[in-house]
């Protein structure tokens, strides 16, 4: 496995080598499946949307919807205008969506098309609406689409009003429906009145019902984002993910936000609640101190077995931080931190997280980077652990190292969208799968007159 | 009304008149009848068709293990592209490539500035670390646009680095499907790598390439080692678990096997112009198919020792299956099925499935021309349009020098009127009347079509299943064998049957309705009873 792959580290200026990024259309795809009654469409060729809803539906285990503008070599020469107002029009004819989130890709980029203009041209059915962002490929990763559509969303619809509802908005980041029911049910048990965008939950997660239905019951309503425009505060998950969804808020609406880690490891979850707390005056129910008392107790009940082990963490930015803030509290040191996502700001997060233990001399961090070069700074110092998406299974077969999934996306296991990594649930669930993947590990290359029946 | 009316019903008189072509539902069984195809597809319409770029990237280069392919474009479709289509290789000389993705990752600057330098670089970079004796550069819909002169950095990479290496323009947007990218990768292999060998004929052996196998799942190695059983050389296989080095010295062989005609003729009908090797359309999915397929390859070759060992190999391999394939028969019998997949699967699974008692009621293909529904009859009557027009098609001439007939001209007359040689009949003559067939299916036609044929199971891809599954129907990926495999051969026909009985007997199947919603369990006293 990666046999090929070199222990000694050459600069690359050019060749990117297995990446652990991809490009903005599939967050934006993914954003717009979390409106309920949306139909994401990505405008430009068509190859590019069925990859996109190849890696959702093999991610989450669901049909993932979206079409596409068609792009043919006339297109590209006289824009898509013709093929984009064509598309509307048969969407809504034949699927019938309430809402079309167009998001643009790098073909539609290049040649420079106008959707702002190409939407205003457009018949659209009485109550029925387009919305669209730009998300050339070429910028960033699939983490701007996603919030380069939330943004899309906002500009669109939400709507400043002298009154405020008395709502708090929660912006998940980029995340599972399994971790936004977890973040939804803590913000319930804190008498939280909210509204979560994007939500998946109840899309990408939807029970089997023997009928197929295209748009499930879950995503956020359009009249929900419309009233984003007028909530008390955002609480915003994801500090890299959310910080262009809460500027346009604020812009548009004057609407403030709390921006903040994902709720990942018991600080975050801690910070999740207190600022949820702040805003509802509510008491923090005995419920939720039961959980956290339950994974603190875990994690002082095992320490042992993880204290000082070296973990491996690559993904999207916001998720590697959460797991390595989670890492920390573990006793364990995430050696490596690595996104593909070209983001500077996540070097920056990382080392101040670093420095809070004392360990950033002891690990290394890169934005921008790619799993080829993770491997090979694993070549020359080793870890204990890795912990991200499904592509790091080269790299844990190649060394032989444990592995917990986690992020996007994660092609080869089964419900792992529908549970947590978010809040004391989620922390409790990957203290486990942390603990099981380095004790079987241990268990299989032992001795043994080393097998422990007891641990 | 006939079931086709009524997946066309709905639709407005624009899409209504571009879809009634599409769909065809046969009169009379084995029959063809006109359909149309290879067309550009409906914005909006929720198709399964991918680019150019998926079919020459994605579908013919990226099964070979040897080479590296630089996808030059912004990182997602060298991303989507890696590792996601079970095109299994091995790792003979320590020179396997497939686990890994190349792409030059273009930012901002790349597209405004250009690409070119980019691209060179990445091709020092990737020669630096990992030495390869080819490079394939394949372009993503940007690269076109912005102009790039991908074939020039090619010509600057082979004399920089004394590599070869050749470069692909399947940009995304360039034909109507796939099937477009499957013919640029076929010309620049045809025209950059085939024949660039020494290698001489090998006198004495029989010697094959099978083309149009991917290895999906293991597929190829399966049709290899039944082949080798029976005394064949297997060359190259193209390009599943393929190589740079091998297919050069792909000229000597004596016959070509087509198995996925869509993806694939084009270099079958090169290689006969230019060497003059025959080539043959086989198919080794369903037993009985597999069958004829041997048969015709051994009256080919017309060897009494070939001919005799192909029976020893059919008896020795059906007998191995047939215990087991009795029950899977005896589960599916009377089951019927519906076929959504690329280019030649849905014809391909038919014969299969039929031997198993499953009836396949709806058929369809994403990116097939009509010689693949028509048969190759048709081909002289297909017309361009515009979009098909601007695929490049090369011509070859005769190497004077490698040209070599295996059999005689007259013998070859005589053979083509009782085999399949150089003809493939398409898919409708194995389909029976009643049974509907959709080019180019959308998400609302499949649904449709569900609904109405309610088949007990559904083979399709990744971006079905999901939805099928929801509406309580067993589906199967015929793209990916749902991380099964291998299908082919007579292990193979076990191993598919296997598949689609574990798809349709899952016990959950029953417990998708919760018992309260059958059963009251609300409880009461009847008013005055004491």
């Amino acid at each position: 496995m990666l046999d090929l792959t070199p222990k000694e580290i050459t600069e690359r200026k050019a060749l990117r080598i297995n990446p652990c990024k991809t490009c903005q259309p599939v967050g934006a795809l993914y954003c717009a499946l979390g409106v309920h009654k949306c139909m994401p469409h990505s405008h430009g060729s068509q190859g590019c949307v069925s990859y996109h809803r190849s890696v959702l539906a093999r991610h989450f285990k669901e049909p993932a919807i979206a079409t596409t503008s068609s792009f043919s070599e006339g297109a590209c020469v006289f824009g898509g205008g013709s093929n984009v107002k064509t598309a509307v029009k048969n969407i809504f004819d034949i699927y019938d969506p309430d809402i079309i989130a167009c998001h643009t890709t790098c073909l539609s980029e290049t040649i420079g098309d106008d959707l702002n203009t190409y939407i205003q041209q457009m018949d659209i059915p009485t109550g029925k609406m387009v919305i669209h962002c730009n998300t050339p490929s070429y910028v960033g990763s699939h983490i701007n689409g996603f919030f380069n559509m939330m943004a899309g969303f906002i500009e669109y619809l939400a709507e400043k009003a002298d009154i405020c509802n008395g709502k708090i908005g929660i912006f998940p980041g980029f995340v599972n429906p399994g971790d936004m029911r977890e973040m939804k049910r803590i913000a319930e048990l804190v008498k939280a009145d909210y509204i979560m965008f994007p939500d998946t939950s109840g899309v990408m997660d939807a029970p089997i019902t023997g009928r197929y239905s295209m748009y499930p019951k879950g995503g956020t309503k359009i009249a929900d984002i419309k009233k984003l425009g007028a909530v008390r505060r955002i609480i915003a998950l994801g500090e890299i993910t959310e910080q262009e969804p809460c500027m346009v808020l604020k812009r548009k609406c004057n609407i403030e936000s709390d921006i903040m880690p994902l709720p990942i490891g018991i600080t975050n979850t801690d910070a999740y609640i207190m600022s949820l707390t702040r805003l509802t005056n509510a008491e923090v129910p005995y419920s939720l101190e039961e959980e956290r008392g339950q994974i603190v107790d875990i994690m002082l009940d095992s320490s042992a077995h993880v204290f000082g082990k070296k973990a491996a963490i690559y993904g999207d930015p916001d998720t590697v931080l959460g797991i390595a803030a989670l890492v920390l509290e573990m006793g364990m040191i995430p050696k490596y931190m690595l996104t593909g996502t070209p983001m500077d700001s996540f070097s920056k997060k990382a080392q101040v997280l670093l420095n809070k233990y004392g360990v950033a001399d002891q690990c290394q961090v890169k934005a921008a980077g790619d799993l080829f070069e993770l491997h090979q700074w694993i070549k020359n110092e080793t870890v204990d652990i890795l912990i991200g998406t499904t592509y790091g299974k080269q790299i844990a077969k190649a060394e032989d190292i444990p592995m917990v999934r986690a992020g996007f996306p994660v092609l080869d296991r089964h419900a792992h969208a529908l549970q947590p990594i978010v809040g004391y649930k989620g922390a409790l669930r990957l203290v486990e799968m942390i603990l099981n993947a380095i004790l079987d590990k241990q268990d299989r290359i032992c001795a043994d007159e080393d097998l422990e029946i007891v641990l | 009304m006939q079931e086709r009316e009524k997946i066309l019903d709905n639709y407005t008189a624009k899409v209504f008149k571009n879809r009634k072509d599409h769909i065809v539902q046969l009169e009379e069984s084995g029959v063809s009848q006109e359909i149309a195809a290879n067309s550009r597809s409906i914005p909006g319409m929720m198709v399964n068709r991918g680019c150019c770029y998926a079919g020459c990237k994605g579908v013919v280069l990226g099964p070979l293990r040897d080479v590296v392919t630089i996808t030059h474009g912004p990182v997602g479709c060298g991303f989507y592209s890696w590792g996601t289509r079970r095109n299994k290789a091995n790792n003979p000389d320590g020179r396997n490539f497939i686990q890994y993705c190349f792409t030059t990752d273009m930012q901002e600057s790349d597209i405004v500035f250009g690409g070119e330098k980019k691209l060179k670089q990445a091709i020092k970079e990737a020669v630096e670390i990992f030495h390869p004796e080819c490079v394939l550069i394949c372009s993503t819909c940007p690269i076109g646009l912005i102009g790039d002169d991908i074939q020039a950095v090619a010509t600057w990479a082979q004399e920089a680095f004394k590599i070869q290496c050749v470069a692909f323009s399947c940009e995304g947007y360039r034909g109507v499907s796939q099937s477009a990218g499957h013919h640029i990768a076929n010309n620049g292999l045809m025209k950059h790598i085939i024949g660039t060998g020494d290698a001489l004929p090998h006198a004495g052996k029989h010697t094959v390439n099978i083309l149009g196998e991917y290895n999906i799942g293991g597929d190829g190695w399966e049709t290899s080692r039944v082949l080798k059983r029976i005394g064949y050389e297997v060359l190259n296989v193209f390009t599943g678990d393929g190589s740079y080095e091998g297919i050069k010295d792909s000229h000597i062989a004596d016959l070509n096997l087509v198995m996925c005609h869509r993806s694939i003729n084009y270099i079958a009908e090169m290689m006969k112009i230019k060497y003059g090797i025959d080539w043959l359309k086989v198919n080794c999915i369903g037993i009985q198919e597999t069958i004829r397929s041997l048969r015709e390859m051994a009256m080919y070759f017309n060897d009494p020792v070939i001919t005799a060992k192909t029976e020893e190999v059919i008896a020795d391999e059906y007998a191995a299956i047939t215990g087991d394939l009795d029950f899977y028969k005896e589960k599916l019998a009377g089951k019927t099925a519906g076929i959504f997949v690329g280019g030649s699967r849905t014809h391909h699974y038919q014969s299969l499935l039929k031997e198993l008692g499953v009836k396949t009621v709806i058929g369809g293909y994403e990116f097939a021309h009509r010689d693949d529904y028509e048969g190759r009859d048709v081909l002289p009557s297909i017309k361009l349009d515009a979009d098909n027009k601007n695929i490049e098609e090369i011509t070859v001439n005769k190497d004077e020098a490698k040209y070599r007939l295996v059999i005689d001209r007259e013998r070859f007359e005589e053979l083509k009127d009782k085999i399949e040689l150089e003809e493939y009949k398409g898919m409708f003559r194995d389909m029976d009347s009643g049974t509907i067939t959709v080019d180019d299916f959308n998400h609302y036609e499949t649904e449709k079509l569900m609904e109405i044929f309610k088949p007990d199971i559904f083979y399709s891809g990744i971006k079905d299943k999901y939805m099928m599954v929801k509406a309580g129907m067993p589906a199967r990926q015929l793209h990916s064998y749902d991380y099964s495999g291998p299908y082919s051969c007579f292990q193979g026909a076990l191993n598919f049957a296997r598949d689609s009985y574990m798809a349709i007997y899952a016990p959950a199947w029953k417990l998708i309705e919760a018992p309260w919603k059958t059963t009251s369990t609300l409880m009461g006293k009847i008013g005055g009873a004491q």
